[in-house]
């Protein structure tokens, strides 16, 4: 994992002392609210349905034990007890005091952690795979590059006051694990023809009201290159990105407003006279950061296999863990959906215990999930067992990973001022009408967002639910065929809205479709790929 | 005129009325020119030589465009003076004297303590731009 | 009625304009007529409250109800936790935001 040096803690502790200056000026009334919103925003701080709510930074999803013991202790000590990881990796805490707001980023500058650039008109905390390091199918470990950008975007002089929020996602498998193309700049470590290493671009992704993939600019930027052609894409973004309309302000729209091809031709122009600029950091600080992300000490020689004579056991096994690329190892996803629950929350004891196993049993190491799950990548699979059972003590074992139970939900109306309609709440109920049925049904990701927004991915959803605000009450739009991985695709609304009840009576008539007609081993998502919406909207409006 | 509230110069300010960039093509004598959210500071480039102020405008600071353009500016080689107008604010001076301003005309006064305090608050930077500062990766590796 | 909430410039709290202060509870608010301009600018600038907005709401036998969910469901606090908002101990308290 990463380390701090000297300059990096320097830098995150200025933030704290200017960020309590920043308060301090609002306190006194020499800080208007409209001046101060922008610099807040900039620090994680948003003023929500019912408080004030604190987005932390958790760098392309990687934290410690250390670290994640904080949150957790965050979550007693200045909030009510729990925390929401969030679908950018990240955390959130739902009941913050402005007054404790530097308080609460001191306490993180002291595990080298911070909230800075989690919102605003900047560039925001850089996403990856959860499974980075750790999975057989990546060509390297693409966090070192992540660190390399995310030092390059923070505090970015030029680029603070963006027309709009700046997304980055850095993947290096082509099994898309990070929703990479619907970013607004989706970058993938790939090899070319003459066997180096350099990153394929793919630029102006994005979900929000007007959904678009990526398409790709430059197939191949060098390593020695990576920070100046980022540099490159930005400028242009800053300089001509809508500013007239918010709803058209992000790069997306440029991209598609310009074309790909002029996007791409303004951008190696700027690129060009940027190379003449020096910069570039040397590859050398790329080596300095990659080696702080080598292998943790694997054992060898490991037995390979589980003793699955415990079926709730096998049954986990089968759902939540995947492939290491070390013999004897294997990838562990803690599903923060337990049946009925709210997606992607957490207590400060779950918190704490999910700290103490990744300690004993991962190398320290933990991962956020972009779908609102905890990774531990690194477990030996003679450890499964008594990891397994100390999970399910703590309500922690749902074996749901990647079916109908595992459901990305923004917190909506609940909790979020921009909502139009409670997600949780329709979460909760898909969830518990079809527990026990994730083996019949297989994978298949469900998705919901409460506004146009799309903070929970609707759009990509293989079933996506958008809530909207139909004259005062809470209606729900259906959404088939979305996808956010190496098959990226966006889902087509089947009609007209439901309310809360008819979305989990449209919902389980979709599946009934599915399951009708499914051939062979075909997911949810392949035999709507196959059959097409029509047989779907005769059952579900029929 | 608002006044000029902080100069990191040593040259004698210039008194010309700044215009236009459109208007700055024709007017072949001008030496100070006005650039607004919307102009391409690229323009000016062919005119560096007789430019001494550049003003950028900022409107709103959240527009943050002037950014691009006093960068772009510095990267050609001006050595003019660079002067933020406008809606110019105390936690924007240090981003603002990274890009390349070294002038300061802020439309609201700001207040001297805060302005030092501004300019102090970053022991380091990551990264590299035209002004004197030395990018951490630099200290890093020499 | 015209009724007036915003939150704790501290805290972040949720409050309603009780005609003399500001309220946790918005059976304490009061109708402010025209006045929400006034009062807002005022309270604003003595820094006692931060994004407040003027909103309807009928008077009714459990009190005042505002006329939209989200601000209905601002004066209970979120309907999935409960336990979390001002009337733990009321079951009902997520009906009343429906």
């Amino acid at each position: 994992m990463y380390k701090y040096d000297q300059y990096d803690q320097a830098m995150v502790d200025a933030r704290v002392a200017e960020f309590r200056d920043q308060v301090r000026r609002r306190l006194d009334g020499t800080l208007p609210e409209d001046k101060f919103r922008p610099l807040r925003l900039m620090n994680g701080l948003y003023l929500q349905l019912h408080a004030y709510m604190l987005r932390v930074a958790v760098p392309y999803g990687t934290l410690s034990s250390a670290q994640m013991r904080v949150l957790g202790d965050i979550a007693d000590k200045y909030d009510r007890g729990y925390g929401h990881f969030t679908t950018r990796q990240n955390i959130q805490y739902n009941w913050i005091k402005l007054e404790d707001a530097p308080d609460i980023l001191a306490d993180l500058a002291k595990v080298e952690m911070h909230a800075i650039q989690t919102s605003g008109n900047c560039i925001r905390n850089i996403s990856s795979d959860q499974y980075a390091g750790a999975t057989a199918d990546e060509l390297i470990d693409p966090r070192p590059y992540a660190e390399l950008l995310r030092q390059w975007s923070s505090f970015h002089p030029e680029f603070s006051y963006l027309p709009r929020k700046f997304k980055i996602a850095v993947i290096a498998s082509a099994t898309d694990r990070a929703a990479m193309r619907l970013h607004d700049i989706g970058i993938e470590i790939v090899r070319n023809e003459q066997g180096e290493i350099g990153a394929a671009f793919y630029v102006g992704g994005g979900m929000g009201r007007t959904p678009m993939i990526a398409p790709c600019i430059n197939a191949f930027v060098p390593l020695d290159q990576l920070i100046t052609y980022s540099e490159a894409c930005l400028r242009v973004y800053n300089r001509y990105g809508r500013r007239d309309n918010k709803y058209k302000a992000r790069i997306k729209i440029l991209v598609h407003e310009l074309g790909k091809d002029e996007y791409t031709r303004q951008v190696e122009a700027e690129f060009a006279h940027l190379l003449s600029q020096g910069i570039e950091p040397p590859l050398a600080e790329l080596e300095r950061i990659k080696v702080q992300f080598a292998d943790p000490a694997f054992e060898t020689g490991l037995p390979d296999s589980v003793d699955r004579s415990d079926p709730d056991f096998a049954v986990w096994v089968d759902r939540n863990t995947a492939a290491h690329r070390v013999p004897g190892y294997a990838i562990v996803t803690i599903s923060l959906k337990p049946v009925g629950g709210i997606p992607g929350d957490a207590t400060a004891d779950q918190i704490r215990l999910m700290a103490d196993l990744a300690k004993e049993y991962s190398f320290d190491e933990l991962r956020v999930t972009h779908a609102q799950n905890i990774v531990l990548p690194h477990v030996r699979k003679a450890d499964l067992y008594a990891l397994w059972t100390k999970l399910d003590e703590a309500g922690l074992s749902t074996a749901n990973l990647d079916t109908i139970g595992d459901i990305i939900a923004c917190p909506g109306l609940d909790y979020c001022s921009l909502a139009n309609a409670r997600s949780i709440p329709v979460a909760q109920k898909i969830s518990e009408r079809f527990a026990g049925r994730e083996a019949e049904i297989g994978e298949l990701k469900l998705k919901i967002s409460g506004c146009i927004n799309a903070c929970g991915h609707h759009h990509a959803g293989h079933i996506g639910i958008l809530g909207v605000d139909r004259k005062g009450t809470e209606n729900y739009q259906l959404l088939l065929g979305g996808s956010e991985g190496a098959d990226t695709s966006l889902g087509q609304i089947t009609g007209p809205g439901f309310d809360e009840d008819g979305i989990v009576g449209a919902i389980e008539k979709a599946t009934e479709v599915y399951l009708a007609n499914k051939q062979g081993e075909e997911r949810f998502l392949d035999t709507y790929r196959r059959v097409g919406m029509a047989p779907f909207k005769e059952a579900i409006y029929g | 005129m608002v006044e000029v509230q902080l100069r990191f110069r040593d040259d004698d300010a210039v008194a010309d009325p700044a215009v236009t960039v459109d208007a700055f093509g024709d007017q072949t004598n001008a030496a100070a020119v006005r650039i607004e959210p919307g102009d391409d500071a690229r323009d000016l480039l062919p005119h560096l030589e007789r430019i001494r102020l550049v003003e950028v405008n900022f409107p709103s600071f959240g527009d943050g465009r002037g950014y691009s353009a006093a960068r772009i500016l510095r990267e050609a080689g001006y050595t003019g003076e660079l002067r933020a107008v406008g809606d110019v604010a105390v936690d924007q001076l240090h981003a603002m004297r990274r890009c390349g301003f070294d002038a300061f005309a802020p439309e609201h006064p700001l207040d001297p303590a805060h302005t030092e305090r501004a300019f102090a608050t970053w022991p380091e930077v990551y990264q590299a731009t035209t002004d004197d500062r030395t990018p951490i990766w630099k200290l890093r590796h020499g | 009625m015209k009724i007036l909430t915003g939150n704790d410039l501290k805290s972040g709290a949720v409050t309603w304009w009780a005609g003399n202060g500001w309220s946790l509870h918005v059976e304490d608010a009061v109708d402010v007529g025209t006045d929400a301009e006034t009062i807002l600018a005022r309270e604003e600038a003595a820094r006692r409250v931060v994004s407040g907005y003027a909103i309807d709401a009928e008077k009714t036998a459990d009190g005042v109800r505002p006329a939209h969910i989200k601000d209905r469901i601002r004066a209970v606090g979120p309907t999935v936790r409960l336990d979390l908002s001002l009337k733990p101990a009321d079951p009902a308290a997520g009906n009343w935001v429906i």
